[in-house]
């Protein structure tokens, strides 16, 4: 069973922030659901309430990185970039501010619907020119995220894990480096975030079925390592499967297509994610199954791939976790 | 401070008047209501009110020299215009980016731009752009989409006061952002966060895109608004640089100096009244209203009719 670490953005920030005082912790009525009450508390000459007003905290922000501040902005990932799309392009996007979007609650990590599911933010971000994609995929990665995000030479974007984390990995982030996470030689799986600890519960079935997969973990999404992701394709037989806590449009399964396309690989791909819908509301494993998003899943888009069922059934698949709804190291149902 | 040597605020604002409609009759149209009635209020900022440096850029813009990139590691702003950012001074936000043609023209009046700048104004390849940009003369952030100005210049005039700076952010508003509810967030933002080295002057002209603003999305009262959102608010004349002078003298402790110039969009040439209420951007509608306007408006002002000759 993996360590499960509690609220690691919470110490991390605080880490962060109190060693680079030019860091800005602002955060938009949603203080304690990303992890920044206690920094708020030890350290109000640090932090900015901007309210509910997402499209004056994105042009605020731009004004601030103009003085040579970099803002942590902290709200739900959506509320990031739907509402104020305009202010982040005109404000943070084009001018390169050296501001850090904080996004929490990626994709179906939360039991808020359409509302607060941030479903189809890497596709609006891969687009805006200049930004940078990092997600988060264990408790290391979120420990790491300030320091990767404030490395960025200009504005990022990070999806971020919050409350209850299984710890996966022992090394921080390194921006723009893919974690190898397997190196087998018929099916290579990449995944990001929530997805690859799926993964990892579908690997060892898959093995043990005398499948050899070759796994890559992503924590840079843009801008990405396309000749790296082309050795590990040019090292499997059968070719790539794809699982993304995400719509399968625009996501790490168009960027690997995108990739696949414009190099002339001729092998199958298989991309599995919200398949052109919204979800609702619900428990993370719950949206998991019914989105076909998990362990489960992407062992049938492995058979999908290889053409056969290879009999793995609900038991074989290693290390479930089942977490409440609400959890107690949650500070709220959102 | 009224600058020795130079024109003076009224001379200027004629000036601008004067370039926008000889710029409007040889490329037949223009932005003229809004040097009609902004004049005054960019004026007197740039020779009154404004502490700036010398210019950093040459006179004579150069062209576009590409968007901000990793790959572009000199991109820069058309800030320098406006002198350097240096802590002891002022900063400006032109808000309503489609007043650059207006904005440009003030910068020649007061000597920080060459006349010649006037000439690349929507020009293939140029940073004069019609819709003022980023990297435009003057300009220092995009502002195209209206709303944006006030919070940016509220999060630099946080930052600059956490610095302890002493310089002024200011910007230049039009009044249809007040339809932008960004700008009521950010007014109650400046205000919560106390914000008072933030200034702004409004041109409230009452017009916008698709005429009096009465008619497209009535606002109501401006002032009880902005100041029960936590502003300090005072409204003037704005063809009356007195008023200006006095207004920016305010007590606004703890609050975001807001000055609400209320103008004509047809002072200094009433020929344009015929346009009413689609004064946003003047076309000459046949060759009889050019000749017309550009006798009437010439006579206004003061000036010779414009020999356009045969360019459109």
């Amino acid at each position: 069973m993996v360590e499960m670490v509690n609220r690691p953005y919470e110490r991390a920030f605080e880490a962060y922030a109190v060693a680079h005082p030019e860091v800005l912790c602002l955060s938009a009525d949603l203080t304690s659901s990303c992890e920044i009450d206690k920094f708020r508390d030890n350290h109000p000459e640090q932090f900015l309430s901007l309210g509910m007003a997402e499209q004056n905290m994105l042009s605020f922000a731009g004004g601030l990185g103009m003085a040579g501040f970099r803002p942590f902005l902290h709200t739900f990932g959506v509320f990031l970039y739907r509402r104020p799309y305009d202010q982040l392009m005109a404000s943070v996007a084009y001018p390169r501010r050296k501001v850090r979007l904080m996004g929490f609650l990626p994709g179906v990590t939360t039991p808020g619907g359409m509302t607060h599911q941030a479903i189809e933010d890497i596709a609006v971000m891969r687009s805006i020119p200049n930004m940078t994609i990092l997600e988060t995929g264990d408790a290391t990665e979120v420990e790491s995220i300030c320091e990767a995000a404030d490395s960025i030479d200009g504005p990022v974007y990070c999806r971020v894990l919050r409350g209850s984390v299984p710890r996966l990995f022992d090394t921080p982030i390194e921006v723009g480096r893919m974690r190898e996470l397997a190196l087998g030689y018929d099916v290579l799986i990449v995944t990001a975030g929530i997805t690859t600890e799926e993964a990892l519960r579908a690997r060892g079935a898959l093995e043990a079925k005398g499948v050899s997969i070759r796994h890559l973990h992503l924590n840079t999404i843009k801008p990405f390592d396309a000749q790296a992701l082309l050795d590990h394709i040019g090292a499997v037989k059968s070719g790539v499967v794809t699982l993304e806590n995400h719509v399968t449009e625009g996501g790490i399964g168009s960027l690997v297509a995108e990739v696949m396309a414009d190099n002339g690989v001729g092998k199958r791909l298989v991309r599995l994610g919200l398949k052109d819908t919204y979800a609702h509301g619900g428990s993370r494993p719950y949206l998991m199954k019914y989105y076909a998003l998990d362990a489960t899943a992407l062992v049938a888009g492995v058979e999908k791939l290889l053409a056969q069922k290879l009999g793995i059934t609900e038991d074989d698949l290693v290390g479930a976790r089942v977490e409440a709804v609400h959890s107690n190291v949650k500070a709220e149902g959102l | 401070m009224t600058r020795p040597n130079a024109k003076t605020t009224e001379e200027i604002a004629l000036g601008i008047r004067r370039r926008v409609f000889e710029h409007a009759m040889r490329n037949n149209g223009g932005y003229l209501s809004q040097a009609c009635s902004a004049a005054e209020q960019l004026a007197w900022l740039y020779n009154e009110a404004l502490e700036l440096g010398a210019p950093t850029l040459p006179m004579v813009p150069e062209p576009f020299g590409g968007v901000p990139s990793f790959d572009n590691p000199t991109y820069r702003t058309g800030a320098g215009y406006n002198g350097p950012a240096r802590s002891d001074l002022d900063r400006l936000f032109i808000a309503p980016a489609h007043y650059a043609l207006v904005a440009y023209a003030t910068l020649i009046e007061v000597r920080r731009m060459a006349p010649e700048g006037l000439e690349m104004f929507n020009k293939d390849g140029s940073s004069v752009e019609m819709i003022g940009a980023e990297h435009s003369p003057g300009m220092e952030v995009h502002n195209g989409t209206l709303g944006i100005g006030f919070s940016t210049a509220a999060g630099l005039a946080w930052a600059r006061k956490r610095k302890k700076e002493t310089g002024k952010t200011w910007v230049f508003m039009s009044d249809g952002e007040v339809q932008e509810g960004q700008t009521w967030e950010a007014i109650q933002c400046a205000a919560h966060h106390g914000i008072d080295n933030l200034y702004a002057i409004m041109d409230v002209n009452r017009q916008q895109c698709d005429g009096a603003m009465s008619s497209v999305m009535e606002v109501g009262d401006i002032k009880t608004k902005m100041e029960n959102f936590g502003a300090a608010v005072v409204s003037i004349d704005g063809h009356k640089l007195d008023e200006m002078r006095d207004a920016v003298q305010t007590k606004h402790k703890g609050k975001p100096l807001i000055i609400l110039a209320n103008t004509s969009p047809f002072r200094g040439m009433p020929t344009l009244q015929r346009r009413f209420p689609r004064l946003h951007y003047v076309r000459f509608k046949s060759e009889n209203e050019r000749a017309e306007m550009n006798h009437d408006i010439a006579r206004a002002l003061g000036v010779e009719p414009i020999d356009y000759g045969r360019a459109h």
